[in-house]
């Protein structure tokens, strides 16, 4: 054996070995976390209120769900409508060109801001100087700025996708631009932009330093845009530091982590069949 | 616009010349062209709507730049107040003394960075070769999910699983906090990023070492890497920037102490941990310091973000 053998074995050894590492460390954290969670999960647990350190987690997981709802419905439409004009409506004319560039700046600069200076943004903005106090709005409306860059992006692709020819046969058929994009080109990039949009459901509900500054983290069920309340993160944040109780803390991040698994999994359903479909 | 005006005047000329066609076929094309005659309402819709359109895109813009000016404006005061040097090189943290020098988070910050990049961009670029290069499709089936998986765990998961496992088996072995968690958490970045850049080299390349008698992972290591370099270069600072703002996996395993760290195992509080650990009871002064806290950290990040626009530019180049 020469020293190229030699050396091409622990390379590859190496290699093989980074790749144990990262499935290790994914099984490692499931498996310890689902193993002590799954038995305290049932009916009662997802529907009952809190009881002090016991109890059900319902209203966390309608908070979450509220938030969901509530920051998508803002982001999507501006994101897609966003995404439209940076492929769409972009031509070579240099004052275009800037704007865009400064566009794409931005929305790179926000995918990249770390979560806590949303936080702070959100706190200082909405509940403080817009006066919403901490409540589901201020939050939602934090996170909806937060996943923008996500759902800007994936739309991107998803229209850049869509075949030329489609714009070529609906332009050449006398449609307007608005229609060729409402009924051509729209259409084909739906589950692009669906891939989108479930990638920032998954944004939302793993957030938590946003959120705790925006939404608060009362004991609550949200009941209206301006009541504070807990998302099932934040719950989890506080579990997990006040140490309070490792038993629902691990119930809790079982729920979590079965979101994170459906999430992941209807995305990659959806990939596979835009695949299909181009 | 100008397109319908020569076909209103293509129409007007064939309504007058004295072609074949018999006066029924004429009027009737003559018809159906003015039909198209140009819809000033129409155009005026299609206007209104590219504006909205661009409005949203200008979205981005506007909330960067909403973001940057408020947390300038509640933080920036405070830095004065305090002084840039004492803020920045200040040791010591004590707000209820009014003495707010974060040299230590700085560090905290950069120590924990560090460490996170020294285990997981290896193993991150590693992963991504062998996605890339190495494993049969089968296992990429197997393994790419499970790194999709990875990178979608929330944080609070990661930093819970830490607090339980890695503090306990850390404080056994050596006495410290448990703050190379962070590697964890970014080696999806890496993976992901790196397997599409080195899935980005030309075929030619590869073919051409392997003809030149280069052992495939000869070539793997002189010839792919080195050519996908710009693009393992943008998931490397992606990296950085995503250990660097990581807030709550950091918070409940780094130990928090706000002092400066000296050796690899001691605890450490981070920029993001000193925002976020006091800004629930912070008031005046104190909490102005948080906010410039999140202009450090901010400064931080836009610089990482501008690194980045000019490395994928290059990349595009």
């Amino acid at each position: 054996m020469n020293m190229r053998t030699v050396k091409d074995t622990i390379m590859k050894m190496l290699i093989f070995l980074s790749a144990f590492i990262t499935i290790g460390i994914l099984v490692w954290i499931i498996g310890f976390v689902v193993t002590r969670g799954i038995k305290h999960i049932n009916l009662a647990f997802l529907f009952t209120f809190p009881k002090g350190d016991e109890g059900g987690i319902f209203p966390y997981i309608m908070n979450t769900l509220y938030m969901i709802l509530l920051s998508l419905s803002i982001a999507t439409p501006i994101g897609v409508l966003a995404a439209i004009y940076l492929v769409e409506y972009t031509n070579s004319h240099p004052v275009v060109k800037f704007i865009v560039r400064v566009i794409r700046f931005a929305t790179e600069s926000l995918a990249g801001i770390p979560s806590i200076i949303f936080g702070l943004f959100g706190m200082l903005f909405f509940v403080i100087i817009l006066g919403l106090s901490w409540s589901l709005l201020s939050g939602a409306l934090t996170l909806s700025i937060m996943v923008l860059p996500t759902i800007i992006r994936t739309t991107e692709e998803a229209l850049k996708a869509v075949p030329s020819s489609f714009r070529e046969a609906s332009l050449g058929l006398g449609a307007s631009k608005l229609r060729t994009v409402y009924k051509a080109i729209l259409p084909s990039a739906i589950p692009g932009i669906l891939t989108g949009v479930i990638l920032s459901v998954g944004r939302v509900v793993g957030e938590t330093a946003a959120v705790i500054f925006t939404a608060g983290s009362a004991v609550n069920l949200m009941k209206n845009l301006s009541t504070s309340g807990r998302t099932l993160s934040v719950h989890m944040y506080i579990l997990a530091k006040e140490g309070i109780s490792f038993d629902m803390a691990y119930a809790t991040a079982t729920i979590l982590l079965i979101i994170v698994f459906v999430i992941n999994l209807s995305t990659n359903m959806l990939a596979k069949r835009l695949n299909k479909a181009v | 616009m100008s397109y319908q005006n020569h076909v209103i005047k293509d129409v007007i000329k064939f309504e007058n010349s004295e072609s074949d066609t018999s006066m029924e076929g004429k009027e009737a094309i003559v018809k159906i062209a003015k039909l198209d005659k140009p819809n000033k309402r129409r155009e005026l819709t299609e206007k209104i709507i590219e504006a909205i359109f661009m409005l949203c895109a200008l979205t981005a813009v506007i909330c960067v730049a909403t973001i940057t000016i408020f947390i300038f404006w509640e933080g920036g005061p405070a830095i004065f107040e305090i002084g840039l040097s004492n803020f920045i090189m200040g040791t010591e943290w004590e707000p209820l003394a009014d003495i707010f020098g974060i040299l230590p988070m700085i560090l905290g910050s950069l120590y924990a960075t560090a460490l996170a990049i020294a285990f997981g961009v290896p193993i991150g670029i590693l992963g991504a070769v062998f996605l890339a290069e190495i494993a049969p499709v089968w296992l990429q089936r197997i393994v790419r999910p499970a790194v999709e998986l990875l990178a979608g765990i929330p944080s609070v998961i990661y930093g819970f699983f830490g607090l339980i496992i890695i503090v306990p088996m850390l404080s056994d072995q050596f006495g410290g906090a448990g703050n190379s968690l962070l590697a964890a958490s970014i080696i999806p970045t890496v993976i992901s990023i790196s397997e599409t850049s080195i899935r980005a080299v030309p075929k030619e390349y590869k073919e051409g070492s392997l003809a030149m008698g280069a052992s495939h992972i000869q070539t793997i290591f002189k010839v792919i890497i080195p050519s996908a370099k710009s693009g393992i270069l943008a998931a490397v600072i992606l990296g950085i920037g995503r250990a660097i703002g990581e807030t709550m996996a950091v918070i409940l395993v780094a130990g928090n102490s706000p002092l400066i760290p000296e050796s690899l195992t001691d605890k450490v509080r981070t920029l993001t941990g000193n925002i976020a650990l006091e800004m629930g009871y912070a008031y005046g002064l104190h909490q102005e310091a948080l906010f410039a806290t999140g202009v450090i950290l901010f400064v931080f990040i836009m610089g990482l973000n501008l690194t980045l626009n000019l490395v994928t530019h290059k990349a595009g180049e």
